[in-house]
């Protein structure tokens, strides 16, 4: 039996059923990074001696019928924009290269003391911005389905690493479609979560009112495992949410129960732009559900159209204060022979910011600056609210909104680079659910005729995740895109 | 030069720090002395990742100054984002509030010398936390100490409405006094609590017109003394300035100057005001913060009487002098302890004389305020009883009061134990009288013939029956006796 074949609910199983140890299953991951990881480059770092020693441990714990977590021996990994006190945290940056938290994140606590195993930290576009992990300042992530293509962003290796079975489940993080654009690119399913479902805390900081951790996996039930995990109210996060308002659902207990009278809603101007073969596979996707007895009604989304800009002036603002404290000063990469303090700023800054970083910042400081900030910020606050008024009136006659998750599918290295508004835009889909703060899917549904995996975005009200995961489930349910894999790992 | 005069404006923006037990957006204690970088976690170190999280009782004492400022509490309050650059602010930006201040409006009373007050409007009164210090040891670098990063901050912001260094001072002194009353600061100076940065100018009336000088900003100063000194030298610098050059107020060409306390002058930092742009915008890490109308009465009910008005309230209604009032206003514990001793029955002068003049020594000696001696405000009023009815004299309570906190025990008893009860029993006394005057007749010829001695020769005679008596003979009872042996 392959081991990288099992999802993260069969393996965890296996191994709690003592039917294969944590230790093997960690060595099958280890060997088929060995064997991949040279070409797919998902890892920015490894824990190798780490993982099999604490995969000891909980078997050790198993045989001895001690009491284990929910995710006990199972290898996972996180992107690297969550701090862990082991290991480097670089959120691919040059200027965190060697930056090492003296804390772990919530959400990887929270893995820990679930008793999964962390086996590494992966790649993705600097400090989350951009949509193909090309902005990485420090390696290279290749899809698996093609390697002569991204694997989407920003947290590309995270899906690169579920996509080449480099590790059953992942934990990306999604300011703009970070987790379900390179989900849908790598063929996989991606989930972010309700903005304050998951704790912040320790995620390093890009747009704080839109940045939420969420995770990666094969199937739906398997990110429902990780999310029954790392959800909840976390008294370091004031934006995490009080769970007597939004009680933690468990989302793998009635994943199979079919959502009765399912209203599925179909924004007409939000499909049009994408690729033909997208939208036909997005159609062909509509008809699953029609056929499995849901109503498909078409609802008016006024604003959407605004959602890029307001998003784009929101999300850099708040980056262009996030990322003032990478200064050279404290950690982080300095300048060698500064002239003066203001240097110190300056140089260290410019010498290990990439360019989108730097384009961010720039764009950020602008919109926040005096005289600049009604036009820019205040006004993209405003189109915020609009835009959350939408979904609100759009939830009213329907229960989830299907949409593609990127007008495309996986691009070449270099397509997108010189044209950052090309870039943005095929965010285009995936925005207007972190402006809204609410819950959003990608599942494989397709292939095009480059054999590139499609994915289907489902979105649906603030705190719905154990619904939008049943609307999920039932399409997977239906198809069978979900068990395609790519050529690489065969 | 004459025909020339002038009005001196001036408006102070004052950092107050406050008591609470940790920081203002994480768990680390507040802190000073302690070794560098020893005070301080992830948060407060601006580590990425890390999280604010609002302490609420900092909120609530910055809610108990505003009411007690009369400031108009906001029902809706933010945090926002204050950007620049500076190695001591590790975030590069300080959490702040800037169009939805806690507190709006308001005023501070401040004592004249007439004994009238004057009312000190303020702008505003906001928190935010404090940067950490840059340490410039040697070298040609710099060290950063992180440990006051994060502090709790009040920053109160007056309109220009003092009009000398003198009226300066005052609220400075009537803020700190106010601040500790309410218990929301520790005021101390010497740990930096409390700084000031007064705005200065004036406004010069010649017979061709009316001028105003140039506003200069005077940075950082934490003691009342450099306060009143450095606004005292900047006006006659400014007015000296004016009659040399006849520069004046333009947009723009507000100063920045620090206060040298060795030459004690003040010396320009920044010729022109810099167009500073804090781009600030709402801190998205932290909610805002709903005052609801019954957090609010609840923190109402903590704010006590002001300690200026009490003190006119003492002077009024006690009838002390305005200096014995003043003494005991100084700390709340001083006033809340007297007033307790009054409500027991005690007269307010008596009682205002026996902690004036032995409690605030006891205290002061023991470094504790008048509620840490270990003695309660009824047997001082009781205390203050038994002089009023001459059960023992004044010198004789000031002993008793040392003794009841040295030992713990009642004034009756340690009166009895320490034989300080005076004799004011008449038949007793007028026997002792009448055998001094049989002892001293050539005295009481004297004062019969109405000798311009006699007085001398009555406190003579008194005297005598106080030695008999051991001093136990109550002077009052005495005196009337010898009156009457004479009339």
């Amino acid at each position: 039996m392959s081991f990288q074949e099992l999802t993260a609910i069969e393996l965890r199983e296996a191994i709690a059923s003592r039917r294969i140890s944590s230790v093997e299953a960690v060595e099958a991951v280890l060997a088929q990074i060995d064997r991949l990881e040279p070409t797919v480059g998902a890892f920015i770092s490894l824990f190798r001696e780490e993982a099999l020693t604490r995969a000891r441990d909980v078997d050790r714990r198993i045989a001895a019928g001690a009491p284990v977590g929910p995710l006990a021996g199972l290898p996972v990994a996180v992107k690297d924009v969550m701090c862990t006190s082991f290991g480097a945290t670089t959120c691919g940056s040059r200027i965190l290269e060697n930056f090492h938290a003296p804390y772990d994140a919530t959400a990887v606590r929270k893995l820990l003391e679930a008793d999964a195993v962390i086996v590494g930290k992966t790649n993705m576009d600097e400090f989350a911005m951009g949509s193909s992990t090309e902005n990485s300042g420090l390696k290279k992530t290749v899809n698996p389905w093609a390697t002569d293509r991204v694997p989407g962003g920003s947290s590309g290796g995270s899906a690169a690493a579920v996509a080449g079975r480099l590790c059953p489940v992942t934990l990306g993080s999604d300011t703009g479609g970070s987790i379900r654009q390179p989900a849908s690119f790598c063929g996989v399913v991606g989930l972010k979560p309700t903005y304050g479902r998951v704790s912040r805390y320790g995620l390093v900081a890009y747009g704080s009112s839109l940045d939420q951790i969420g995770p990666f996996g094969r199937t739906v039930a398997d990110v429902a495992l990780m999310l029954n995990v790392i959800a909840g109210h976390d008294a370091a996060d004031s934006t995490s949410v009080d769970e007597t308002m939004a009680p933690v659902p468990d989302c793998l207990a009635e994943l199979d129960k079919p959502v009765e009278g399912l209203k599925l809603g179909v924004v007409p101007a939000f499909n049009a732009g994408a690729e033909p073969a997208v939208q036909a596979a997005i159609d062909a996707a509509i008809e699953v559900y029609r056929g499995a007895g849901a109503e498909i009604v078409e609802i008016a989304m006024p604003h959407l159209d605004y959602a890029i800009a307001a998003y784009y002036v929101i999300a850099t603002a708040e980056a262009s204060s996030n990322l003032a404290r990478y200064d050279g000063v404290h950690y982080g990469h300095r300048t060698a022979n500064p002239a003066d303090y203001v240097e110190v700023y300056s140089k260290s800054r410019e010498e290990a910011f990439g360019a989108e970083v730097k384009r961010r910042i720039m764009l950020g400081t602008y919109a926040l600056s005096s005289g600049y900030y009604d036009a820019y910020y205040l006004k993209a606050l405003k189109v915020r609210n609009l835009i959350r008024g939408d979904f609100v009136k759009a939830f009213e006659q329907c229960d989830a909104i299907v949409s593609p998750v990127a007008p495309t599918t996986a691009f070449k290295f270099g397509e997108k680079m010189n044209d950052p508004l090309q870039m943005y835009l095929s965010d285009i889909y995936t925005i207007s659910a972190n402006l809204a703060g609410i819950p959003g899917v990608s599942v494989p549904c397709g292939l095009d005729e480059n054999n590139l995996p499609i994915g289907l975005q489902l979105l649906t009200p603030a705190f719905s995740e154990a619904k939008l995961l049943r609307v999920a489930r039932l399409f997977e349910a239906a198809t069978d895109w979900h068990t395609k894999k790519p050529a690489l790992v065969e | 030069m004459s025909g020339l005069s002038y009005k001196v404006i001036v408006g102070l923006e004052i950092h107050v720090q406050l008591c609470t037990k940790t920081k203002m957006f994480c768990g680390c204690e507040l802190s000073f002395g302690e070794e560098a970088n020893s005070r301080v976690c992830p948060v407060c170190l601006g580590m990425p990742g890390s999280l604010p999280v609002m302490n609420g009782q900092a909120v609530e004492y910055a809610m108990r100054a505003a009411l007690a400022l009369n400031c108009e509490v906001a029902p809706f309050t933010k945090w926002d984002r204050k950007s620049y650059y500076y190695p001591d602010l590790p975030k590069n930006y300080q959490i702040s509030q800037y169009d939805l201040p806690l507190g709006n409006g308001g005023y501070i009373e401040i004592p004249q010398a007439d004994g009238q007050t004057k009312r000190i409007r303020l702008i505003r009164a906001h928190l935010e936390e404090d940067a950490g210090k840059n340490l410039h040891t040697a070298g040609n670098y710099s060290q950063v100490d992180l440990n006051r990063a994060g502090t709790p901050l009040l920053e109160i912001v007056t309109e220009p409405d003092m009009s000398s260094a003198d009226e300066v001072r005052a609220l400075a002194v009537e803020l700190q006094r106010i601040m500790r009353y309410l218990g929301v600061s520790e005021g101390d100076m010497q740990k930096g609590h409390m700084r000031f940065e007064p705005n200065i100018n004036l406004v010069i009336t010649r017979p061709d017109g009316e001028f105003k000088t140039p506003i200069a900003e005077i940075k950082n100063l934490n003691s009342f003394r450099a306060l009143e000194r450095s606004v005292a030298y900047e006006i006659e610098r400014q007015l000296d300035e004016f009659i040399e050059t006849g520069v004046t107020l333009q947009m723009g060409n507000k100063s920045t100057r620090g206060w040298n306390d060795d030459e004690q002058v003040t010396v320009l930092q920044r010729e022109k005001e810099e167009a500073h742009d804090y781009r600030y915008f709402p801190d998205p890490d932290l909610v805002p913060v709903t005052t609801t109308p019954e957090w609010l009465e609840q923190i109402k009910a903590q704010v006590c009487e002001l300690p200026l008005h009490k003190q006119l309230r003492y002077v009024n209604e006690y009838g002390l002098s305005d200096y014995d009032a003043g003494v005991l206003t100084a700390e709340r514990a001083t006033a809340d302890f007297f007033e307790a001793t009054v409500a027991s029955g005690g007269d307010p002068k008596r009682v205002c004389n026996l902690l004036s003049q032995v409690g605030l020594k006891l205290a002061n000696e023991r470094g504790c305020d008048l509620s840490g001696l270990g003695i309660e405000p009824a047997p001082v009023a009781e205390l203050a009883q038994m002089t009023d009815t001459g059960t023992v004299s004044a010198t004789a309570a000031s002993t008793i009061l040392e003794a009841m906190v040295e030992t713990g025990k009642g004034p009756e008893a340690l009166a009895e134990e320490l034989n300080l009860v005076q004799k004011s029993d008449a038949g007793e006394l007028e026997g002792m009288v009448d055998a001094v005057l049989a002892e001293n007749p050539q005295v009481v010829e004297q004062i019969k013939s109405g000798d311009k001695k006699s007085k001398k020769a009555m406190g003579f005679l008194l005297g005598q029956v106080m030695q008999r008596t051991k001093g136990q003979a109550n002077p009052k009872v005495v005196s009337e006796i010898l009156g009457r042996k004479f009339n």
